[in-house]
């Protein structure tokens, strides 16, 4: 407690232990001086200096499938991990605009790589400290005349050394209502998109179709976006995978007829209308689990560690999703969302 | 005359580079930046007017160094300050505060040698 208060005395000298120094901020790099022209770098030793392949080993392990987005990202990392290099030598280039949009159904992933993304151009050293500021229409729209630039500015300010992720981005702007102020906050974020490109990172997200009308309605927007990643759907395969890995990092795991009993039941979950992907899978073993513990503790008798960890048919045979096809109980009105 | 108050007031003044490796000293121990401005710079005058809201939260120079800017284009004929306020228990004061902008007449030129 005493360590942590910093008063306005000075330390006597020869009295108790000296006031521990202000946690010192990390130390600014200087410029080196231009390598010559002949000089070679190594570019694994650089690699691993910016860390940057700790980052995309763990988007590739911690990510199932998404490859094209996998792919531009490595081919982003490539292009500035370059780009030190030159800097190196002397070359200059223009810092390239990341802004991104990322589109694609609900649960694919979008969050998840937008804080990867940020981690990643931290390590490359393109953003200073790589937080990330996540928005949607009610943090940048103000309410009434004036509102709206001020709160724009202050998100973009405390977003900046950052990447501001702007969720559902197409609600900014309301093509039915012309006084809306959601264009004039677009028009605060395109100038600062263009103005202060080496202090912020905007990435856009929502589904496809709605961007789609979105840029159409805001050609600056699109143009000033330089990368356009569209997150495929999932897979049964890559669905049950996201599941393996969720369950694994809840210290869960399925019996081998529960793992084919999850397999199914993604499969009939994934016909069903307002399947969510990842969202979905996460929920259904959310609903397993509740299941779990319920069978555990009407269960006489004691229980091992194994049997905490294993997850049994039975605990996804009680879904609806399996009910409403073996149509025992075909009760339509039940909202689709709960299963 | 040129007016000496706040930190760093003696030396000559501070590049935008160096305003913001003093922000990034300041967020770094996170102390709340804010910017203030006055034409009246007297030593008893304690109330200058804010420009905004203090920074809380803030985590990167930049957003702050782009208000003191800010504040440049409105004001550029008042002397301008940033503060940092230290909020921890114990302290609760400003913990460095120093000027980054003054009116033509008390620019270094006149009266710094070079």
């Amino acid at each position: 407690m005493n360590g942590a208060r910093q008063g306005f005395a000075l330390p006597r000298p020869g009295s108790g232990a000296p006031q521990p120094p202000a946690p010192a901020p990390e130390p600014v790099p200087a410029a080196p001086e231009p390598l010559p022209d002949d000089a070679s770098v190594d570019l694994a030793s650089e690699r691993a200096a910016a860390g940057v392949d700790a980052v995309l080993d763990s988007l590739d392990s911690g990510l199932v499938g998404l490859v094209p987005v996998k792919t531009r990202i490595r081919e982003i990392a490539a292009l500035l991990l370059v780009d030190r290099m030159r800097a190196r030598f002397g070359l200059a280039a223009q810092s390239p605009s990341l802004h991104m949009c990322f589109t694609g159904n609900p649960g694919t992933g979008k969050t998840t790589v937008a804080l990867r993304m940020a981690e990643l151009l931290h390590r490359l050293g393109y953003l200073r400290s790589g937080h990330v500021v996540s928005v949607t229409r009610d943090d940048l729209v103000g309410q009434y005349v004036g509102h709206t630039a001020p709160k724009t500015k202050d998100v973009l300010k405390r977003a900046m050394g950052g990447v501001l992720f702007i969720d559902e981005a197409y609600y900014l702007y309301r093509a039915e209502n012309e006084r809306d102020y959601g264009s004039e906050s677009i028009e605060i974020l395109l100038q600062f998109m263009e103005n202060h490109r080496d202090d912020l990172v905007v990435i856009l997200a929502g589904y496809a179709d709605r961007m789609e009308a979105f840029f159409a309605s805001n050609p600056g927007m699109s143009s000033r976006i330089a990368h356009h990643l569209e997150f495929p759907d999932y897979t049964l395969d890559e669905l049950a995978a996201i599941g393996d890995l969720m369950l694994r990092h809840q210290r869960y795991r399925l019996s081998d007829e529960a793992a084919m009993v999850f397999r199914e039941y993604l499969a009939r979950r994934m016909a069903q209308p307002r399947f969510a992907n990842a969202r979905s899978v996460r929920n259904a073993l959310e609903r397993a689990r509740l299941r779990h513990a319920n069978r555990l503790a009407a269960a006489p008798g004691t229980l091992g560690k194994d049997d905490l960890m294993r997850l049994e048919p039975a605990d996804f045979l009680a879904s609806r999703v399996f009910a409403e096809s073996g149509g025992e109980r075909p009760d339509v009105r039940r909202s689709p969302r709960v299963s | 005359m040129r007016i000496t108050q706040g930190t760093f007031s003696y030396l000559p003044d501070m590049t935008d580079e160096e305003v913001a490796l003093q922000l990034r000293y300041a967020i770094g121990n996170g102390w709340a930046v804010s910017v203030e401005s006055t034409s009246d710079p007297r030593p008893r005058n304690n109330l200058w007017e804010m420009w905004g809201l203090p920074m809380f939260g803030q985590r990167d120079p930049a957003g702050a160094l782009y208000e003191i800017n800010e504040c440049r284009k409105a004001h550029p004929g008042r002397y301008i300050r940033v503060s940092a306020y230290d909020s921890r228990h114990g302290r609760q004061t400003t913990a460095l505060s120093f000027l980054v902008n003054r009116p033509q007449a008390d620019r270094p030129q006149a009266d710094r040698p070079r």
